[in-house]
C-alpha cells in the first residue's frame, strides 16, 4: 500500500481494469474522449473526460466502446438503460450530477424499476459516474451534493469514496455489480493523493469503514466530510476527547450495523453532510440513530451540513457553505 | 405484395389475437373484474403485427402505455399476460408490473412503458447493445403522436442518427396524445418530418394496412441490418376505445370513430384484400377466429384460477442483490 496516486487516477485505473477484463463494458459521457470525428486531422481524446478521469481509454479501446456523446443527457442515459438491458455493462460519466435534471427519467422511472415491473427478469448493469459537491468555485448549477436524491430511490444503488484506494475499489465494485450503481465523485478531493493498491482492489458495496477509532464520539462522513471529520478528530484528540470516525462509503445500501456498532461504542454521535439538511443522509442516520439506537444514546445526534440554499460562487461565501472541522467541534461541544 | 400463406396466416392471428385480447378486456373491466389503468391497442393491430413480422427474438421491442398489441405481435405468451393483468403470481411479471409495464426479455420484448416517450431511448440501448456486440439484431421503438413532443424523441433520434443504429423508430400517430388532439399539440402534422431535421429517412405509412406497414417496416429494417441506420416510419392509426378504458372520449365525434371501425378497421381490410386477391378463404379465417377466442377464455380461466403474490413478495426482485 506504499504507492500513493490521486483519487482521480484511481478511478483512471479502475475503468482500464474493468475494460480490459470485460468487453461488454462501454463507456458513453460527453468528451469522455473529446474531438470525437477528427481523426482525419490528427485529432484524438482532446479531453479524456472533463477532470481526465477517463484519459487513455479511448486509445486504449477504440471508438466503439469509449463514446463521447451529445450533450444530450436524457438520451445517452436512456440508451445505457437499454443496452445495460440486453447485455451491455455501460459506464455512464454524468459530468455534472447537477444535470441529473434533464436526465432524470432514465434513472427514476427505467433504471430503478425495470427489474422489479418485470417480476425480476431484467438485470440493469448499470454505473453511473457523476462530480458532486462544492470547491471548485462552480457554483449553484455545478457543486450541488445530490446523493441524497438516488438513495432515496428503491433500485438504485449509491455510493461515494473518501479516499484513492476506496475510489478505486467501489467502482469495479459497481460495474461489476448487476444492479444500477451511482458513483459519486467528490470534486473538491479528486486530485488529492492517498494510498491505492495497484491491480484488481475491489471494495464491497454496503460496507462502511473505520477511518479512525475512538471512545467519546462518532464522527460519521461521507466523501469530503469524512477528511471534515478526521480534522476535527485531530482537534479534539488535543482537547482529550476521542473521536471516532466512519466513513459511510455507501450510501445506498447502508450499513446500518457499522453505525450502531460505533454509536453502542460511544454513546455520542455527529453526522457531517455537505448536503442541504432536508431529507438528506444526516437527516436518515439521526433518524436510525433514534429508532434503532435509542438506548445506546447519550446526547441527541447532531448533524452537520450545508444550509437549506443553493450553493453560492463567492470564495468568501462558498467556504462559508460547506461544512467545517470548526462547525463539527462546535456541535460535539453542544452534546458536552 | 404476395406473402406465403403461412406468413399470412401468422399475421392475421397475431391481429385477431390483439383484437380479441384487447375486446376481452373491455367485457372483464366492465364486469369489474380487472383493476389499474389499461390503454387498449385495438385499432392500431396492423402496426404492431407488419412490423414484428420481419423480426426474430433476437430482434428487440420497445413499447409503450399502449403495449399489449406490441407484447402478442413479438410472441409474448398470453397467459401470461392475461395473468399478469389480473395482478397473479403467474403474470409474466409476477404481479409487479400489470398492463403498463409487461415484458419478456425472452421473447426481445423490452417492456411496455408507463412514462411517454420514455421506450424510445431504451431501444436506441438495444440497438447499440446489437451494434457493439455484432449481433445482427434490429430494435423497435414503438410511440405515439403525444410521444414525438417529448425531449427523449428527439436526443434518441439524433444519437440514433450519428451512430447509424439499427433502430426503426414507428410513430404510432393516433391522431391524439391522451385527450389532445396532435393537429393542436405538434407543431407539424406528419411525425415523419420531423426525421429531417435527423438526417434520417421520415417514411409515411398508412397503419390500418398491414401491407403498406410490413413493406415500409421490411424496407427500413433492412436498411438498419445493413448498417446504414435509423428510420422514422410513421403510422396514421387510430385508436378505438380511446385513450385509457373509461375514456369519456368527449374530444372526438361519437361518428368518428364508428365511421373508422366501418370503413378501415385493419382486420377487415386485410381480409377484403388476402379474399380479394384470392390468397386466404373466409373460413380459414373463422376458423383462426374461433381457435383465438376460444385460447383468450383460456387465458382467463388461467388468470382467475391462478394464486395472488403473497405480501412478502412486496420487497423481492428490488435488486439482484442488496
Amino acid at each position: 500500500m506504499a504507492r500513493e496516486i490521486p483519487l482521480l487516477q484511481a478511478i483512471n485505473e479502475a475503468l482500464h481494469l474493468a475494460m480490459q477484463s470485460d468487453p461488454d463494458v462501454i463507456l458513453l459521457g460527453e468528451d469522455v474522449a473529446g474531438g470525437s470525428g477528427r481523426a482525419d486531422q490528427g485529432i484524438e481524446e482532446a479531453w479524456g473526460g472533463v477532470m481526465g478521469a477517463t484519459k487513455g481509454l479511448y486509445k486504449a479501446f477504440g471508438p466503439g466502446r469509449v463514446r463521447d456523446t451529445p450533450i444530450s443527457e436524457m438520451g445517452f442515459l436512456g440508451a445505457a438503460v437499454g443496452a445495460a438491458a440486453t447485455g451491455l455493462r455501460p459506464v455512464v460519466e454524468l459530468m455534472f450530477m447537477d444535470f441529473i435534471g434533464v436526465a432524470f427519467d432514465p434513472l427514476l422511472n427505467q433504471a430503478a424499476k425495470l427489474r422489479y415491473m418485470f417480476g425480476g427478469k431484467a438485470r440493469v448493469p448499470l454505473t453511473v459516474r457523476t462530480l458532486i459537491g462544492a470547491g471548485l468555485r462552480a457554483a449553484a448549477q455545478h457543486s450541488q451534493t445530490l446523493y441524497g436524491i438516488t438513495t432515496s430511490i428503491p433500485g438504485l444503488k449509491t455510493v461515494c469514496p473518501s479516499n484513492p484506494a476506496d475510489a478505486k475499489g467501489l467502482l469495479l465494485a459497481a460495474i461489476r455489480d448487476d444492479d444500477p450503481v451511482i458513483f459519486c465523485e467528490p470534486k473538491s478531493i479528486l486530485f488529492a493523493s492517498g494510498p491505492c493498491p495497484e491491480g484488481e482492489h475491489v471494495v464491497p458495496i454496503g460496507k462502511a469503514a473505520l477511518a479512525r477509532e475512538g471512545s467519546d464520539v462518532t464522527l460519521v462522513g461521507v466523501g469530503r466530510t469524512v477528511h471534515v471529520a478526521l480534522e476535527a478528530a485531530q482537534a479534539l484528540a488535543r482537547e482529550g476527547t476521542s473521536a471516532e470516525v466512519l466513513d459511510l462509503r455507501s450510501l445506498s445500501p447502508l450499513d446500518e450495523d457499522a453505525i450502531l456498532t460505533s454509536l453502542a461504542k460511544t454513546g455520542r454521535l455527529v453526522v457531517i453532510d455537505e448536503a442541504p439538511p432536508r431529507c438528506g443522509i444526516a437527516s436518515d442516520v439521526a433518524a436510525l440513530c433514534v429508532d434503532r439506537g435509542f438506548d445506546l444514546l447519550n446526547g441527541p445526534v447532531k448533524r452537520v451540513t450545508a444550509p437549506h440554499a443553493p450553493v453560492p460562487f463567492s470564495p468568501v461565501l462558498e467556504d462559508a457553505y460547506v461544512p467545517s472541522a470548526a462547525h463539527v467541534l462546535a456541535a460535539v461541544r453542544e452534546i458536552g | 405484395m404476395e406473402l406465403p400463406r403461412q406468413r399470412l396466416l401468422d399475421a392475421y392471428r397475431s391481429m385477431r389475437r390483439i383484437r380479441a385480447f384487447e375486446d376481452k378486456l373491455s367485457e372483464l373491466v366492465t364486469a369489474g373484474k380487472l383493476a389499474g389503468f389499461l390503454h387498449l391497442y385495438a385499432g392500431e393491430e396492423a402496426v404492431a403485427v407488419g412490423v414484428a413480422a420481419h423480426l426474430s427474438d433476437r430482434d428487440t421491442f420497445a413499447s409503450t402505455h399502449r403495449g399489449h398489441g406490441h407484447c402478442i405481435a413479438k410472441g409474448v405468451e398470453i397467459r401470461g399476460m392475461m395473468a399478469e393483468l389480473f395482478g397473479r403470481s403467474t403474470g409474466l411479471c409476477k404481479g409487479k408490473g400489470g398492463s403498463m409495464h409487461i415484458a419478456d426479455l425472452d421473447r426481445g420484448m423490452l417492456g411496455a412503458n408507463g412514462i411517454v416517450g420514455a421506450g424510445i431511448p431504451l431501444a436506441v440501448g438495444a440497438a447499440l447493445t446489437a451494434q457493439v456486440k455484432r449481433s445482427g439484431g434490429v430494435s423497435v421503438a414503438f410511440f405515439g403522436d403525444g410521444a414525438s413532443n417529448q425531449g427523449q424523441f428527439h436526443e434518441s433520434l439524433n444519437l440514433a442518427a450519428i451512430w447509424k443504429l439499427p433502430v426503426l423508430f414507428v410513430a404510432e400517430n393516433n391522431g391524439y396524445g391522451e385527450a389532445t388532439p396532435n393537429e393542436y399539440a405538434s407543431s407539424v402534422p406528419d411525425v415523419a418530418t420531423r426525421a429531417t431535421g435527423y438526417g434520417i429517412p421520415g417514411v409515411i405509412a398508412d397503419g390500418m394496412d398491414f401491407f403498406d406497414v410490413f413493406e415500409k417496416a421490411g424496407t427500413a429494417i433492412e436498411r438498419a441490418r445493413r448498417g446504414e441506420g435509423p428510420t422514422l416510419l410513421e403510422c396514421k392509426t387510430y385508436r378505438f376505445y380511446g385513450h385509457y378504458l373509461g375514456d369519456n372520449l368527449a374530444y372526438r365525434r361519437k361518428e368518428e370513430a364508428e365511421e373508422v371501425r366501418q370503413t378501415r378497421d385493419p382486420l377487415d381490410l386485410f381480409e377484403r384484400r388476402t379474399a380479394g386477391e384470392g390468397w386466404l378463404a373466409g373460413d380459414e379465417l373463422r376458423s383462426i377466429d374461433a381457435e383465438v377466442a376460444s385460447e383468450i377464455e383460456e387465458a382467463v380461466s388461467y388468470a382467475e384460477s391462478s394464486p395472488f403474490p403473497t405480501p412478502a413478495d412486496v420487497t423481492t426482485d428490488v435488486y439482484v442483490r442488496y
